[in-house]
């Protein structure tokens, strides 16, 4: 460490630093997933066997599985980039008073663990929730009216109020660095609100779209908290599957080979991520 | 300005007032009443009180307060210095090199925290390592799903740094153990606090990896919130659920005063 050459550039406290960190990833990290990876596709004596991996792949429950992972994790981000866009146009445009508590509000949902929305929304949406309460009261029906909550649908909805805070800080960073008087400028020459949305707004914003976007994909294939809290029985994921694989049946090789699966998906999304993120810039930390 | 009517303006932030107060608002309220509540018939909950508390507090969702807040700080801890470490090392690295090590680092965060939960189980349940069971492997879990944020935090921080304060303390002979210790570590103090503060808010609102590998003796405030709720007893888990949000606000407080200390450091280096 304490070499005494003079390097043109500033030099690190020594390269050797890396290896500390690396072996313990190696250790906790990297060496338990090759296992999984391993468990996946051999029997028990360590041979290749696939014929268990492709059985389980091409079960139903699989399948089903991937299918609403997809669809669920789809919807979600369409929903936290329409939600954020409208939102982040509002907060950084329109103003009103206590806009800043509301962007800090919002914003301390980043932090805050993903199940939490979902045990509220079934104090508000649930069967003895206050709405389907209010509605059961005013019109005499005995059945609660509102039932999507123990669906997909409830499974998006608080998708959608966890990340959407992901696409709305890069927006607003973005919408910062925009020139205020390009749209003063627009607007004295009589270009209306949709048409400054569509031709300024919209084209700044896509990098940061693409970023926080392709963040809220990874996050909901990989969401777990608000698919078991909502628990309801015809909404599996793959996150979701291996922990029922694993913890309830005791099923580790299919829980590994789901695990394995699962692995694939995310890594194909972890690289879309940084390839948005190389065309915005500078959000790493963005990724909690 | 972008709309102009008072009619157009006072719609868009009605429409937008009602989604945040629909989605964010609402269900934090609704939590915090749950909290208090000690029945709920019909609409609105009934017989407030702290009842709920109390009881979070003597029966066993209390150790699951301390079990979090031990596991956060640990993990947090190990993965601070691991992060740092590593940050620093890398800092002069350019290219291809320095990109596959933060790729390698930035890998945890990408990996559903239930494969994480599954890998630790499958590698430490048999001899020579056998940490099933212990507490010990939801720590360490905790570290896996930590250590990329801490890292990349400290990275950008790093990235922030002014550099000609270290260029001048090299330039006057200062060792580089000694313009680490002096002024590159100082200087990058308020960035460490805030990653400190956010892993362990990132830790204490981990459900995946934990419910894969939790022993009955260590129970974080998720998990023990999730069994509260799972057999119907809402009003604790509320409680519980409530505790949980407090010390992650706290959390992120403390965060801000390390971050403005951070201005007032940085206006000096520049």
């Amino acid at each position: 460490m304490a070499e005494v050459a003079r390097p043109p550039r500033l030099r690190p406290p020594g390269s050797a630093w890396v290896l500390l960190p690396l072996m313990l990833s190696a250790a906790v990290f990297f060496y338990p997933l090759a296992l999984v990876l391993r468990e996946a596709v051999t029997d028990g004596t360590g041979t290749l066997h696939l014929e268990r991996a492709l059985r389980v792949l091409n079960s139903h429950i699989f399948l089903a599985a991937l299918t609403n992972t997809l669809r669920i994790a789809l919807a979600s981000t369409l929903g936290c980039l329409l939600l954020g866009f409208v939102l982040g146009v509002v907060l950084t445009y329109v103003p009103f008073p206590g806009r800043a508590l509301a962007t800090r509000l919002i914003e301390t949902f980043i932090a805050l663990p993903t199940f939490l929305i979902t045990l509220a929304f079934t104090f508000i949406y649930g069967s003895a929730g206050i709405v389907n309460e209010t509605l059961m009261q005013a019109t005499g029906v005995t059945l609660p009216p509102l039932d999507f909550l123990y669906s997909s649908w409830g499974v998006i909805l608080a998708e959608v109020t966890v990340y959407m805070p992901f696409v709305l800080r890069p927006l607003m960073a973005a919408f910062s660095t925009l020139d205020r008087a390009q749209i003063e400028v627009a607007s004295s020459l009589g270009a209306r609100a949709p048409m400054i949305v569509r031709r300024i707004l919209l084209p700044a914003a896509l990098p940061a779209l693409l970023a926080g976007g392709s963040l809220c994909l990874l996050l909901t294939v990989n969401e777990f908290g608000i698919v078991l809290f909502i628990g309801a029985k015809g909404v599996i994921t793959l996150p979701l599957l291996v922990y029922s694989k694993a913890i309830q049946e005791f099923d580790y090789p299919t829980a590994c080979v789901v695990a394995s699966a699962n692995l694939v998906l995310s890594m194909g999304l972890y690289g879309l991520y940084r390839f948005a993120l190389n065309k915005v810039g500078g959000l790493n930390a963005d990724l909690v | 300005m972008l709309i102009w009517s008072r009619a157009g303006r006072r719609a868009t932030l009605f429409v937008a007032g009602l989604l945040i107060f629909v989605l964010y608002v609402a269900p934090l309220a609704l939590i915090l009443l749950a909290s208090l509540a000690g029945q709920w018939n019909g609409v609105w909950p009934s017989h407030f009180g702290l009842l709920n508390f109390v009881g979070v507090f003597q029966g066993a969702p209390g150790e699951a307060i301390w079990a979090s807040l031990v596991t956060g700080v640990v993990a947090s801890a190990v993965a601070l210095i691991s992060g740092t470490s590593a940050a620093l090392a890398l800092r002069g690295w350019r290219g291809i090199r320095r990109k596959a090590l933060d790729l390698i680092f930035f890998l945890p965060s990408a990996v559903p925290s239930v494969s994480i939960g599954l890998a630790l189980l499958v590698a430490f349940s048999h001899p020579p390592v056998l940490l099933n069971g212990t507490a010990l492997i939801v720590v360490i879990a905790h570290f896996v799903i930590v250590s990329a944020f801490a890292f990349g935090s400290v990275s950008a921080g790093l990235m922030q740094l002014p550099c000609d304060v270290e260029q001048m303390a090299e330039s006057l002979g200062a060792s580089s153990a000694y313009r680490l210790r002096r002024v590159t570590l100082p200087l990058l103090a308020p960035y460490l606090a805030a990653a400190f503060g956010l892993s362990i808010a990132l830790s204490m609102g981990e459900l995946g990896a934990t419910s894969m590998l939790y022993p009955p003796g260590w129970v974080t405030m998720p998990v023990s919130i999730f069994a509260l709720t799972n057999r119907g007893d809402v009003f604790e888990g509320s409680a519980l659920t409530v505790i949980l949000i407090v010390v992650t606000v706290t959390l992120l407080a403390l965060v801000q005063l390390a971050i403005r200390g951070l201005a007032g450091g940085s206006a000096r280096g520049r």
